[in-house]
């Protein structure tokens, strides 16, 4: 049989004027994903939400692992990343299936401030085939209502895009983080959103991370939460150095030996020219405008890109060094991966290939532009890497053990 | 191995005593070209060890104790003694914090 080799897709990036087709929301928010999410309130709600998906085509269940007596910070938190999930303009429609009625109700409220389609079912009184059917019929009517909504064309200051970077390794820090950091010193002016964290992985660049706020109450914000993190889990709970779980294994095997010099690698994402411009607590959504922002996020990939999701972002740049898998359910995560042996073994998770700037034939301002040219691809519904390979990792992030 | 244009090893700032191996199947007893990337300016040295792509070589001898420097800042200490050319990594090098 013949093969149709496809063609190779160019389109130079050029950072004024620059557009991509999204959906605009009843909020106003853009997304570039079209999802019909069917999400469980608790562990307990997994089943039926799965067994939905798979009667209702188009839809998609993000089954985790918690949401029965969290209580304090840490239940605040699931509801949080829960509705901001539900909240994100990737997400069209939601049901949600929670064990009994009350917490179920309060994602669902929380949801619909959006003004978006979404709907709860509680299982107790009715057994899963019940609350299944029940929940299907729904679920059938938010997918095909969907499935007609429009993409339009908007300009590049509707656009969220996080950073996350993992599996890090010294070429991450010489390449692919510089690479996402040329991208934000050119759209953040244009009025975009951004966002990094990973509060463990600044130890060691923090004089330099406190520097870049934007004024000295974000800089103070911000040092408070990271000697939080310092005193309230590091110091509370290690019983090492915690040299093999940060570095981890990975970046150990990449060719990074302490966490400092990880840190600075990190620290390449944010550019050379942008300011953070407040400091927000996991999964809160931004509230200053457009620009730069700071997450406390874990470095652990899926619980940092989650969080990030549900502060309102809506695609990802993930650099990677050994090569990190990781995907979002419902946040297309771009990989950017500068080291050849990476490429070289397992190329079919890397979107973006900018080992030349390792070999000096390609500068950063065009691996930046390389990657501001994926971002509007994958905008425009080009599926990433993660996407293509079934990545859909949504991990909650918990506080503290339950009641 | 890599063409003449090719880098065997690239520094981030003057200031560094440890540069990066960016090319697989780095041999003892190679002659390596390097660059600074933030002058654009060529440095040259010799492996004394085979040295996996992404780890780092040490640009000076040094001592334990000694400061070693990345990005022109602070990345750890050293553990153990090392020549100008060696592998640097986790067994002579370490975290300050923590």
């Amino acid at each position: 049989m013949a093969t149709k080799t496809l063609k190779k897709r160019s389109s130079p990036a050029k950072h004024s004027n620059l557009h991509f087709t999204g959906w605009r929301r009843e909020n106003g928010r853009v997304g570039v994903r079209n999802h019909v999410i069917i999400l469980p309130l608790d562990d307990l709600s997994n089943s039926v939400c799965e067994a939905v998906a798979n009667n209702i085509k188009g839809t998609m269940a993000i089954p985790h692992a918690y949401g029965r007596l969290q209580f304090g910070k840490d239940l605040d938190l699931h509801f949080r990343t829960l509705i901001g999930t539900g909240s994100n303009p990737n997400v069209a429609a939601v049901v949600v299936v929670g064990i009994e009625d009350g917490w179920t109700k309060r994602v669902v409220d929380g949801i619909a401030k959006t003004g978006k389609p979404v709907v709860g079912f509680g299982i107790e009184g009715h057994g899963d085939i019940a609350t299944i059917a029940k929940a299907s019929y729904k679920a059938k009517e938010f997918v095909q209502w969907a499935s007609e909504l429009k993409r339009e064309e908007c300009g590049i200051a509707d656009l969220w895009v996080s950073t996350k970077c993992g599996e890090s390794d010294t070429t991450t820090g010489l390449s692919s983080c510089p690479t996402v950091g040329n991208m934000y010193d050119k759209l953040i002016p244009k009025g975009i959103y951004g966002v990094f964290g990973e509060t463990s992985e600044i130890t060691g660049a923090e004089h330099i991370c406190r520097e870049r706020a934007i004024n000295k109450s974000v800089a103070d914000k911000w040092y408070k939460m990271w000697k939080a993190y310092q005193e309230e889990v590091i110091e509370a709970h290690k019983d090492g150095d915690l040299s093999e779980s940060q570095p981890t294994k990975g970046n150990i095997a990449g060719g990074l030996s302490s966490i400092e010099e990880k840190a600075l690698g990190n620290l390449e994402k944010i550019g050379r020219r942008c300011r953070y411009i407040d400091a927000l607590d996991a999964a809160e959504a931004p509230a200053k405008g457009a620009g730069l922002y700071y997450m406390d996020t874990s470095s652990a990939a899926a619980e940092c890109v989650t969080l990030m999701a549900a502060g309102g972002w809506v695609v990802h740049t993930f650099p990677t060094g050994q090569g990190n898998v990781i995907g979002n359910p419902i946040v297309p995560v771009i990989k950017i991966s500068g080291n050849p042996k990476t490429l070289r073994t397992m190329p079919e998770h890397i979107d973006v290939d900018v080992t030349g700037v390792l070999r000096r034939d390609q500068t950063l301002d065009t691996a930046g532009d390389a990657l501001i040219d994926m971002i509007i691809r994958t905008c425009n519904g080009r599926l990433t890497a993660a996407e293509a390979l079934g990545h859909r990792e949504f991990s909650m992030t918990k506080l503290y053990r339950s009641a | 191995m890599p063409s003449p244009s090719i880098p065997h090893f690239l520094v981030h700032s003057p200031k560094d005593n440890v540069g990066v191996v960016v090319v697989e199947g780095l041999a003892a007893g190679t002659k390596m070209r390097g660059i600074i990337t933030e002058t654009d300016t060529p440095i040259t040295g010799k492996a004394n060890h085979d040295i996996p792509v992404g780890h780092k070589v040490a640009l000076k001898d040094m001592k334990k104790g000694d400061t070693i420097i990345k990005y022109g800042e602070d990345i750890g200490k050293v553990v153990a003694d090392f020549k100008k050319g060696d592998h640097v990594h986790v067994h002579n090098h370490r975290t300050k914090r923590w």
